[in-house]
């Protein structure tokens, strides 16, 4: 019974990040393509809460919706006038790139479908608690991440300097 | 009814696709980064995926996932400051009329 609710929701999961997805790389209001980009992000953290990776669902929402989404409309909001369409495309490079988007779906998608068929259940994962990755963020050991954290919190300082002086007022 | 590992792959394939077309036909520098971040979703998706069924002991995948989205995060921001820049500059966001570097 459980199974079939997990498939259900992968159905629900895959027909949103399907359609949005979609629809935020052909649509032609630039608001509307950033608001569909947040419903795909979404149903990314719905895919990592299903596979049990709860922290990372977490995360996903907190810094893709809450930050990167609302960088993206106030960055929107700043360089156009809302309501405004884009030019229509040049019809030989839409097909050009559609061409290419699609065989590159097709060859990866049957070169991968024949390397997977072992894969067909999850194997069985104990709870992930905040304490292990804690102690996977902050030790030196095997497996453990403390300079690649100490890395990422020095380049989003030296993102948030750059920033500022980027587009500050001369 | 277990899902098999191909249907995640498939999904996060497609939206790397998607965000392959969105980054060559369009003009405009802001929906280019948005399908730059599709990709980068995809492909994040990817790493989870492969951690949860090939590797369900570690957390290796998780947290190139996590350290991944963090970067993003960076240089989302930085694109942003930079293209709100070109705009003051330039009055203009597409790639085809922005032909100078000088202001």
């Amino acid at each position: 019974m459980e199974s079939v609710g997990s498939f259900i929701a992968y159905v629900i999961i895959a027909l949103v990040i399907v359609i949005f997805s979609v629809m935020a790389v052909t649509t032609r209001k630039i608001l509307r393509a950033a608001t569909y980009l947040l419903f795909v992000l979404f149903a990314t953290a719905a895919v990592y809460f299903q596979l049990d990776y709860e922290f990372l669902g977490a995360v996903q929402i907190a810094v893709y919706a809450g930050g990167i989404v609302v960088l993206f409309v106030f960055a929107i909001l700043l360089t156009s006038h809302p309501g405004n369409s884009e030019k229509k495309l040049e019809s030989r490079k839409n097909v050009r790139a559609l061409l290419l988007g699609v065989t590159m779906f097709v060859i990866a998608g049957i070169s991968l479908a024949g390397r997977t068929e072992s894969f067909l259940s999850r194997p069985e994962m104990s709870f992930i608690d905040m304490k292990s990755i804690g102690t996977a963020l902050m030790g030196t050991g095997h497996g453990q991440y403390l300079l690649p954290f100490e890395a990422v919190s020095i380049l989003l300082l030296a993102c948030m300097i750059g920033g500022i002086v980027i587009a500050r007022k001369k | 009814m277990e899902i098999p590992m191909i249907c995640y792959l498939l999904l996060s394939l497609f939206m790397f696709c998607c965000g392959l077309y969105g980054f060559i036909t369009r003009k405009n520098m802001i929906a280019m980064l948005i399908s730059l971040e599709l990709m980068l979703n995809g492909v994040d998706m990817n790493f989870v995926v492969f951690n949860r069924f090939l590797f369900p002991g570690s957390m290796e995948g998780m947290m190139f996932t996590l350290f991944a989205v963090a970067i993003a995060a960076a240089e989302t921001a930085l694109a942003i400051a930079i293209i709100v820049n070109v705009f003051r500059v330039a009055k203009d966001i597409d790639v085809q009329d922005l032909t100078t570097m000088k202001f």
